[in-house]
């Protein structure tokens, strides 16, 4: 198997600043030598001696740790790891020999071996994962009751119980929604503030409005990039980019020009963004050549009084001569609008902003322009279906159930038929013999010699007497009113309404219970492992118990609804019998054989 | 498929379609003889068309190999009334023409001839399904259907599917099946189709009175019987058969997949084809540490 060498920092206790040394693991054992010559944590330890290990789930910079739990008393050996690779690394070497070592030696009966297995699965939890078994519980209280009852009262391990549910808990998860957030739809709308006393006028920008500006601008984007930090510092940037939207938004063209004249920074952030009026063309090229926009402006009202699009209260005029920006707001609506659609295409969690510059930099590289025809189309062809998709509203992919799937109906229908032959051909002789002797034939017989009779006899009239009559008529009033007194001594129909309300809570909690144990019970076969064994015997123990309570309950039931109890608790005891009746087969079998504990 | 919801009913014009058990070795031990119980079932047809000029009524034998109609009363020649006489010379010939038919196909078929051989029930309902059917399809306003099975033979439990296929079929049209016990059994089969169709289940007592029972409850028509207390039955044996070997069980194995049943584990299911031999992956050693 090897060995295994590796820097790590042993911590006596998890609040152990930790000693910096060599971790050197092969099959049989592992050696820590701290770099500190004269530390006294020096170890050199048999890998028999450790139960198993532990692993925190590293999130955000906590430490990675692995804990090994030695045999004979508590706590262990803790490492502390330079990052979570090599702990994986580490876990997954110590997982190999620990199993190795644990597959040659049998677990002892007195230590249930499947403790550390289960502190490890506990371990092993998410947040969310507990938090979706919380809710269950939370919601359902019979559920809740099942789980105080046998995970609290320690029948069942917290991951035996869950197993069982596993598709509710899958259920859950589907639940959530797989939906990644989106740019917010409104327009990046930088508004200055002013304190009202000095002339300062305060811009306010937010990563996320960072995010967004760099996906609407490119050119900010490419400016970011080229000047920060080489350049200039950030908050300069910053300051230059508010300055030229302030000047904008002023619509003092002739400070702007200006301004832009004497400052090539701010000038980039005044003209047209370049790379977007090349995509525009490219986008123009697309378009359906048969389309004329031109021929639509008229219809528009845009040149009438009162008409037009206002932004910020003033009417928008098209300054036609000015060389520099002439955003107008549909302008920026519709790039607004393609970037939102576009949606969050990177999965940069970053906030920095020059990681996020770059990485929708990289993103947008055009395709070349070359590209024939049917690629862009298949591109958008493709961008079409991606983005009609809507996560929510699909289905789970990954179905936890096989599809039902029948084969070829004709198939099962002949060997039904078949085996409905068999059948009868199989048990003819003995149901014969059982039954009456008549043959088919005397039968068929029969039969015709009655059809005579009655075309000889014609229909005698009348056909019934009236004291047979009379009798049928009593008959079946009896049967009807019979029944109707019964409905109406127990309205709430069936057995359980006759019972006393405590009686029918402890019976329905017997029941609820005895299933949950029975799933559990029939789910450990064939018991294969040591851990399914120690199962059955817990199980089985409370089963033994609940079998005691319902025999108490049926002999301390007053007399007048002992009846009835009787027949609730029946079923449930014949479940539980045909439980212990397997149990006791299986030991039986099993000791035929001889060897039980090497038989698993 | 039209649904029936959407046709229109004539409130109190019934369609009776009569499942008749003609099972030769059950009448050759019965109680009744089978001239007796023709009688009263004659009678039984006769009062039904007498109620309501409109009423048609079917009667369908089933017999240990086959099944055929034995009487239309839409037949009837258009003078001829509704006479008791004309009825039963109509029915008791092609009774009797079926009967020696379906010997002929017992004879010709020699793994049905059995001392214990089940009328084919499945058979018989279906072919009153398919006439009900029919009249669905006819027309616009169509009389409220109904089947009343009247059986003596015990149930076949090989015909266990097609039987509760037709049971759910005639569920899904809304056709209540009724159904009375000539015999000395009740049947399994019969109680669930009453049940799960809301028909009426009845097992006689006095057989000689068969058609005082047949009278009092079940001539009324559907529209009625919302203002009659009718008998109810107070158990139903819902033990479902095996498909592989076609027992009545209590317990068994369930096809995960189809809920086929099977009384022996399987390892595979002969009506899907899913495989159960694979073990499934055991949930409690499940956590393992490379997780």
């Amino acid at each position: 198997m090897g060995s295994m060498t590796i820097g790590a920092k042993y911590k006596t206790t998890i609040k152990d600043p930790g000693t910096p040394g060599i971790l050197r693991m092969n099959d049989d054992r592992f050696t820590f030598t701290p770099n500190d010559p004269r530390s006294a944590m020096k170890f050199n330890v048999d890998f028999r001696t450790i139960k198993g290990h532990k692993f925190n789930k590293v999130e955000g910079n906590k430490a990675a740790l692995l804990n090994l739990s030695k045999e004979d008393k508590a706590g262990g050996y803790i490492f502390e790891f330079d990052n979570v690779g090599n702990r994986d690394l580490c876990r997954d070497f110590v997982a190999r020999v620990l199993g190795k070592h644990q597959g040659t030696v049998p677990p002892r009966p007195t230590v249930a071996p499947e403790n550390s297995v289960a502190s490890a699965a506990l371990e092993q939890l998410s947040v969310a994962e507990v938090e979706r078994r919380v809710k269950l519980l939370r919601e359902d209280s019979e559920l809740q009751k099942l789980h105080k009852k046998f995970v609290l009262g320690n029948i069942l391990q917290e991951s035996e119980f869950w197993a069982t549910r596993k598709n509710l808990l899958d259920d859950e998860a589907n639940k959530r929604s797989k939906q990644r957030a989106g740019f917010k739809n409104s327009l990046v709308d930088i508004k200055p503030t002013t304190d009202g006393r000095t002339n300062k006028v305060t811009f306010q920008i937010t990563p996320e409005m960072i995010h967004q500006i760099f996906a609407e601008k490119p050119a900010v984007r490419r400016a970011y990039l080229d000047y920060v930090p080489k350049k200039m510092v950030e908050t300069r940037f910053w300051e230059k980019y508010c300055r030229a939207e302030y000047l904008f938004r002023t619509k003092n063209t002739a400070a702007a020009t200006a301004e832009a004249a004497g400052d090539e920074e701010l000038a980039i952030f005044l003209k047209n963004d370049d790379i977007l009026a090349k995509e525009a063309k490219l986008k123009i090229k697309r378009v359906d050549p048969t389309l004329d926009m031109e021929a639509d402006t008229g219809d528009d009202y845009i040149h009438l009084p009162d008409h037009g699009i206002h932004r910020d209260g003033n009417k928008e005029t098209i300054d036609a001569d000015s060389e520099l920006a002439r955003r107008t707001l549909s302008q920026d609506l519709n790039r607004h609008a393609a970037v939102v659609l576009e949606g969050r295409s990177l999965d940069v969690e970053s906030t920095d902003p020059k990681t996020l510059a770059e990485a929708l930099a990289r993103s947008k590289k055009e395709p070349p322009s070359t590209s024939i025809d049917d690629d862009a189309n298949h591109e958008r062809l493709v961008k079409v279906a991606r983005m009609t998709e809507i996560e929510d509203l699909q289905a789970p992919r990954s179905l936890p159930y096989a599809p039902l799937c029948i084969k070829d109906p004709r198939e099962y229908f002949d060997s039904q038929q078949a085996n409905a032959l068999r059948s009868l051909g199989g048990s003819n002789d003995g149901r014969k013999a059982r039954t009456c002797s008549l043959s088919t034939e005397e039968a068929f017989h029969h039969l015709m010699d009655q059809m005579s009779s009655i075309k000889v006899n014609k229909l005698n009239c009348p056909i019934i007497q009236s004291d047979m009559a009379l009798k049928v008529l009593n008959e079946l009033n009896e049967g009807i009113s019979r029944s109707r007194r019964l409905n109406l001594k127990n309205p709430q129909e069936g057995l359980l309404g006759q019972l006393p309300q405590h009686t029918r809570d402890e019976l329905m909690d017997h029941w609820t219970a005895i299933q949950e144990l029975l799933r559990h019970f029939w789910s450990s076969y064939p018991i294969t492992s040591a851990v399914l064994y120690n199962k059955v015997q817990r199980v089985k123990e409370a089963m033994t118990q609940i079998y005691q309570k319902l025999q108490l309950i049926k002999e301390s039931a007053q007399p007048d609804v002992r009846h009835e109890i009787s027949r609730l608790v029946k079923p449930m005891t014949q479940a539980l019998d045909a439980a212990f009746n397997h149990d006791l087969e299986q030991q039986q079998k099993s000791s035929k054989t001889g060897n039980r504990h090497n038989g698993f | 498929m039209t649904s029936a919801h959407s046709k229109l009913y004539s409130d109190d014009v019934s369609l009776v379609v009569v499942v008749v058990d003609t099972n030769p070795f059950f009448w050759a031990a019965a109680a009744l003889p089978f001239a007796d119980f023709f009688a009263h079932l004659i009678h039984f047809v006769n009062s039904i068309l007498l109620l309501n000029h409109l009423n048609r009524v079917v009667v369908i034998a089933a017999g240990v190999s086959s099944c055929a109609y034995i009487l239309d009363s839409s037949d009837a020649s258009p003078s001829g009334g509704v006479g008791v006489s004309d009825t039963f010379d109509k029915a008791s010939r092609k009774a009797e023409e079926f009967i020696a038919q379906d010997a002929r196909a017992t004879a010709a078929n020699s793994s049905v001839a059995s001392a214990n051989a089940a009328s084919l029930l499945s058979g018989a309902l279906s072919l009153a399904l398919c006439y009900i059917q029919r009249i669905f399809r006819s027309g616009t306003r169509h009389p409220q259907p109904r089947i009343l099975c009247l059986q003596g033979s015990p149930d076949g439990p090989e015909q266990y599917v097609a039987v509760m296929n037709s049971i759910f079929s005639a569920q899904r049209s809304m056709v209540p099946i009724d159904s009375c016990i000539v015999g000395t059994q009740d049947s399994a089969f019969l109680q669930q189709a009453s049940y799960i169709t809301g028909g009426v289940y009845l097992k006689p007592q006095e057989l000689n009175g068969l058609f005082q029972y047949l009278a009092a409850v079940f001539a009324t028509d559907l529209h009625s019987r919302a203002f009659l207390r009718l008998p109810k039955t107070l158990g139903v044996d819902f033990r479902a058969s095996c498909f592989c070997h076609k027992k009545t069980i209590d317990m068994g194995y369930v096809c995960s997949v189809c809920l086929s049943i099977f009384c022996k584990n399987q390892k595979k299911c002969s009506t899907c084809g899913s495989e159960f031999s694979r073990v499934m992956p055991d949930l409690n050693s499940m956590p393992d540490q490379s997780k």
